[in-house]
């Protein structure tokens, strides 16, 4: 029963980290039917500029602050650059430009910073709690903490502001928000530029538990896309659930099973749901006109 | 065949064979098979990319499967190397078969991402179970023999991948004349009108899957017979999307094209080697770049220029 503890805590909070991942494709997905596989790089930004602020001096909470700006800058940079000139092109035309974005973007981070793992100190200490035999981590609470804040917050900007009610009308449907005035290009930006925000965000939540370097994006962004597709593509509830969901399997099957194949589960699940449910867990089945 | 496109073949086996004649080095031999072994595996992808309108984002894992069976085959088994590169094909066209079937039914980003989690997989377990495959250090590969006959050296294996490449494009460039090829670029334009002409979607959808599996599959074995060493990256998600830049590059549905994709893609990390640390760089920017500015790929775009030019 501990150890089941024990996996549900790790479970939750590496599945926080895919959710809020998840929730970054879902807003520029819905925003621009762009699925961005550099959203990983955002996730690495986060842990990489704050390590390097923090140790040349920054404050904490400064150094949170200037990754999260350095990641919107360049969710909006990558959004003017390469997203914008290529409207129109196809699915697959669009996925290989935001994977060469994102090994651009490696690129970079491996020049401007460097090739080795880092670790910031955790928020509050490392001493755990102890919760019916299991161990918890403080920084745990500090990602929950932060993906339900951020989850909310975003509920409340798309439900209770005039600019989210213009993304969550672009995403429904471009033209006729056009029609009714929304400025559907600074509304892709913004999305590009939330995204960024929230995927900087999760990176800073755990990069005190799991360790940063340049080349983390990549699998976080293969995950967290799996966990918005296991949520139903598209659909932000789905996303946040899919990660958590996905968090959860992973750690199960490596404590119960094997770890070997920790990295597999995502796509193990992917393919399952993809088999059984073809628009995800909570995706409605679209009707094709013809 | 149209006799446009047996001229290409014809240009092709001439540029290839005069080709040797300026390599300073044999250096440029070992780049030269490079290029033919992925213009292989494109040529298949343009199959199910180009032609069925299908996206797969997991190739490099059939690759992965026929350059592994090299090893696999000859160590564990005692295979020949004939018998290996058969049952590479025989597992790869198995498992697309078995899996393209579900897969197939969906579309665009779902269909991109059930075929990233395949490969995904593939390139998983090949790193995993190293007392099959030697873990991500990889494993040796014995070289090709038949009935007493070795091929080994650069040179040996720029004619006999050339010679490979030259076939695949002879067979493919038949199959798209076939009622077969006719059926697939139906189902790219519309799969409803298809389906109502009589074709049966999902299985030419599954027919295009599998061949293009299969070439991809004997690609990969004659990588790991030609380098003599073998390791999971060769299954991984970066050569997956390699693959499918190239066949974007060259230009999707342009058999011939698929040879100027590869060709260029491969040739550039050779160019840039100068750039050291910045490589990454410039290869995601020209990754960038050519998806903005040349969406149809090149031949497409400079074909249509001439044709434009042309009275």
């Amino acid at each position: 029963m501990p150890e089941l503890m024990q996996f549900m805590f790790s479970g939750l909070t590496v599945g926080a980290v895919y959710a809020l991942v998840a929730l970054g494709f879902t807003i520029i997905y819905n925003a621009s039917d762009v699925v961005n596989f550099a959203q990983g790089e955002f996730v690495m930004l986060g842990g990489m500029v704050t390590f390097f602020a923090t140790a040349a001096g920054v404050p904490l909470p400064i150094a949170a602050v200037l990754a999260i700006a350095s990641a919107v800058a360049v969710g909006l940079v990558l959004y003017k650059l390469a997203i914008e000139p290529a409207r129109g092109a196809s699915v697959v035309t669009l996925i290989i430009i935001t994977i060469g974005a994102s090994i651009f973007i490696r690129g970079v981070a491996q020049i401007v910073f460097d090739k080795q793992f880092h670790r910031i100190p955790a928020f509050s200490g490392d001493a755990p709690f102890k919760i019916l035999g299991a161990t918890l981590l403080p920084q745990s609470l500090w990602v929950l903490a932060g993906t339900a804040i951020t989850v909310a917050a975003l509920w409340l900007f798309l439900q209770r502001t005039i600019f989210g009610k213009a993304i969550v009308a672009t995403s429904a449907n471009r033209l006729a928000a056009q029609l009714v005035g929304v400025d559907t290009n600074s509304v892709v930006a913004v999305s590009f530029a939330l995204s960024g925000a929230i995927g900087a965000l999760a990176g800073i939540l755990i990069t005190p538990i799991t360790l940063t370097s340049y080349d983390v994006g990549t699998l976080l962004a293969l995950k967290g896309f799996a966990a918005a597709m296991l949520g139903g593509m598209g659909n932000p509830v789905g996303a946040v659930v899919g990660g958590l969901l996905l968090g959860m399997a992973e750690q199960l099957s490596a404590g119960l099973i094997s770890s070997k194949y920790k990295d597999a589960v995502a796509f193990i699940m992917i393919l399952l749901i993809l088999f059984v449910l073809p628009n995800g867990l909570f995706g409605r089945a679209r009707v094709e006109r013809v | 065949m149209p006799a446009s496109r047996s001229l290409g073949l014809l240009v092709l086996t001439a540029l290839i064979g005069v080709a040797p004649v300026l390599f300073p080095s044999v250096f440029y031999y070992e780049i030269g098979t490079g290029i033919f072994i992925a213009s292989l595996v494109v040529v298949g992808l343009n199959i199910l990319m180009g032609y069925a309108g299908q996206v797969s984002l997991g190739h490099a894992g059939f690759f992965g499967i026929g350059a592994y069976a090299m090893a696999i085959g000859p160590a564990r088994f005692g295979l020949p190397s004939m018998l290996s590169i058969l049952a590479g094909l025989a597992v790869t066209i198995l498992t697309a078969w078995v899996v393209g079937r579900p897969i197939l039914k969906l579309k665009g980003h779902y269909l991109a991402v059930a075929t990233l989690g395949l490969g995904i997989l593939i390139s998983m377990v090949l790193s995993n179970e190293a007392q099959w495959t030697g873990g991500p250090d990889g494993m040796s590969v014995p070289k090709f023999e038949l009935l007493g006959f070795t091929i080994r050296g650069s040179r040996m294996w720029y004619w006999t991948s050339a010679a490979v490449l030259l076939i695949g494009i002879w067979l493919a460039l038949n199959l798209v004349d076939s009622p077969t090829g006719r059926a697939l670029r139906g189902l790219h334009d519309s799969e409803v009108a298809a389906a109502s002409n009589g074709i049966d979607v999902a299985r030419y959808k599954l027919v295009a899957f599998t061949i293009s599996a299969g070439y991809a599959s004997l690609a990969g074995s004659m990588a790991a017979l030609s380098d003599g060493h073998i390791t999971p990256t060769a299954a991984g998600f970066l050569h997956s999307v390699e693959l499918v830049t190239m066949s974007v590059l060259g230009g999707m549905g342009s058999i011939f094209g698929a040879v100027i994709g590869a060709g260029l893609l491969k040739a550039l990390p050779q160019v840039l080697t100068f750039l050291h640390d910045y490589e990454q760089v410039v290869i995601g920017a020209i990754m960038m770049g050519i998806m903005i500015f040349l969406r149809e790929g090149i031949l497409p775009a400079v074909t249509s220029r001439l044709r434009s030019r042309a009275p």
